[in-house]
């Protein structure tokens, strides 16, 4: 697992991917951060947590789209196959690899608290970490939904739309729910409902259900990813 | 050692390994040849668990690859037909990265310079796969083979799309690994087989259509005396005197080497010898002999022979005596198929 993570790492620096990923993600965040916390002079933060909703559902694909795809199509996941390491440890290696560029992304949250404090004198701490908790959280539900598109098909773009299609879908899901009259269908589409769940915690809301659901998110992706990956050997 | 056990791989209807039985020992090297789509590498992507087989067994070193895969593993190294290349990363880099990945335990630096020196890659060392030759290519793919110094290499034609002189290097490089490591080695390339290994499987269609040593296969089967003999003299003649002599079953004319001058491709009944007999009646006639040479039959006529024609199954050598009668009768068979055809 260790070889995978710091290769992949290695990998995402040494091609452009983690640089634009983490500027584009700097200076979206950064507008809000200016607009609303410096402009307006509120040391609110719910705003720049909840904006880097969508920011994070359209970029993270990207981070995403090739970790599996290009191991397939150079072959190179022969390498990996043949090799006496378990599934797991192979897409956990990979999970992770792209959850370390997210966190490098979120680390800007550190420099607007930090700022926030130097200005304001002091934050909500409380919300503030159970929204970078939250915010860790939803990156790597993004991450491990990519993470198993990838395994799936040998193409990038098409790993990417399809993964950005699904986050959309966990996006607009419980929006949808409304519109159902079967009661047991609703409740289930209301609960799936990514930013419903994620924009809590910036009210102040330490929702545990919640965690545990982004929690079993991740769980569930990544167990699929090594489903999919197993049942190729046996196809 | 590997032992494989009605080794069987199906994709829908069609079979790619069927029922594929073979032990290879330590110590040998195995040819594995075959035309293109025989199952070369569906057999060995499941020798080295790449792929899973839907029926069938195969113990590396005594452990079924599909039960405890991670041991079984560990005693592979395989370089598929595609070397399994990050084409971003340097030579130095790659290698360390399979170091880790293989959870080697040799000592890292000591190891790698072996590896390196071994497979002369010392000079790209630094280099970016990249930008790298194919032929250096395939040698760092043959360097992540032995990375961990496996006892069982499985190698998928290793010298595809070199050149010459890069082929005679990793041949050479073949051989003197197999001192040390069991190998399998695929092909398509008789000669190669032929120059590098102790054993031979035919595969066609998925199934072994024959199983020896290289010198046993070229023995057992060229039992049909051939020779061709270089006649000055005028053809219908020569013709009539040649089928005259005792032990010939045919004569053909077709090739004129040389103006009025043919190549006489006479074929005997097995264990006559007809070379003094043939000189004596051309002599007699005044006419004169300008070449004489028995054709043995080579490995790429019996692959052709094994792959053309759609179910021929030589057969291997049995226990010396008994078997020569059956092998008659085989080669007779065989012949007459391809008569047919």
């Amino acid at each position: 697992m260790g070889a995978i993570f710091r290769r992949e790492l290695k990998a995402y620096f040494t091609s452009p991917v983690a640089y634009i990923f983490i500027a584009v993600f700097y200076i979206y965040t950064a507008t809000y951060f200016v607009n609303y916390n410096l402009l307006y002079g509120t040391a609110d933060m719910s705003y720049v947590f909840t904006s880097a909703f969508v920011i994070m559902m359209i970029l993270l694909p990207l981070l995403t789209m090739r970790l599996f795809t290009e191991e397939r199509r150079l072959r190179t996941d022969q390498c990996l196959l043949t090799a006496p390491v378990n599934l797991f440890s192979i897409v956990m290696g990979k999970f992770l690899s792209a959850t370390c560029i997210f966190l490098c992304a979120m680390a800007i949250y550190v420099v607007y608290v930090i700022t926030l404090v130097a200005l304001a004198g002091s934050v909500a701490w409380a919300t503030v970490i159970g929204n970078l908790i939250a915010l860790l959280l939803l990156g790597a539900s993004f991450i491990s939904i990519g993470t198993f598109v990838s395994a799936t098909t040998e193409n990038q773009v098409v790993a990417a739309i399809l993964s950005f299609i699904i986050n959309m879908a966990f996006y607009l899901i419980d929006m949808l729910a409304g519109n159902v009259q079967i009661s047991w269908l609703r409740n289930i589409m209301a609960s799936l409902g990514f930013y419903t769940r994620y924009s809590e915690f910036s009210t102040g809301l330490f929702n545990i259900p919640s965690v545990i659901f982004f929690a079993s998110v991740i769980f569930i992706f990544n167990f699929l990813t090594v489903r999919v990956l197993e049942k190729r050997r046996w196809a | 050692m590997i032992e494989v056990q009605n080794l069987t791989k199906q994709y829908g209807a069609k079979k790619a390994v069927d029922d594929l039985s073979f032990t290879v020992n330590d110590g040998e090297i195995l040819g594995f040849l075959g035309p293109n789509g025989a199952g070369k590498s569906t057999t060995m992507n499941m020798l080295t668990g790449y792929i899973s087989s839907t029926s069938g067994k195969a113990l590396i070193n005594g452990i079924d690859i599909l039960d405890d895969p991670i041991e079984a593993k560990k005693n592979i190294g395989y370089l598929p037909e595609i070397p399994p290349l990050y084409l971003d990363m340097t030579v130095k880099d790659y290698l360390n990265f399979i170091y880790d990945l293989k959870k080697c335990k040799l000592p890292r630096k000591a190891h790698l310079e072996d590896v390196c020196s071994l497979v002369m890659i010392k000079d790209v060392y630094n280099r970016i796969i990249r930008n790298l030759s194919k032929g250096y290519k395939q040698r760092v793919g043959l360097a992540q083979a032995l990375i961990g110094n496996p006892p069982i290499l499985i190698l998928d034609e290793p010298t595809v799309g070199l050149d010459p002189k890069q082929i005679i290097e990793i041949r050479t490089l073949i051989k003197k690994l197999g001192k040390k490591h069991t190998v399998i080695l695929s092909s398509h390339i008789l000669s190669e087989i032929q120059a590098v290994c102790d054993r031979v499987i035919i595969i066609n269609h998925g199934q072994i259509a024959a199983d020896d040593t290289t010198e046993n296969l070229t023995k057992n089967i060229s039992t049909d005396h051939r020779i061709i003999a270089r006649i000055d003299g005028s053809r219908e003649e020569i013709l009539k005197t040649i089928k005259n002599i005792p032990g010939v079953i045919s004569v053909v004319a077709d090739m004129e080497r040389e103006p009025g001058i043919y190549d006489y491709e006479i074929e005997t009944r097995e264990g006559s010898d007809i070379r003094r007999e043939l000189f004596k009646r051309i002599v007699a006639r005044n006419w004169v002999i300008l070449g004489l040479k028995t054709t043995e039959m080579t490995l790429e006529d019996i692959f052709l022979k094994i792959t053309m024609g759609d179910n021929v199954v030589i057969k291997t050598k049995k226990k010396d005596a008994e078997a020569t009668t059956a092998e008659a009768d085989e080669t007779a068979e065989t012949n007459k198929k391809e008569d047919e055809e």
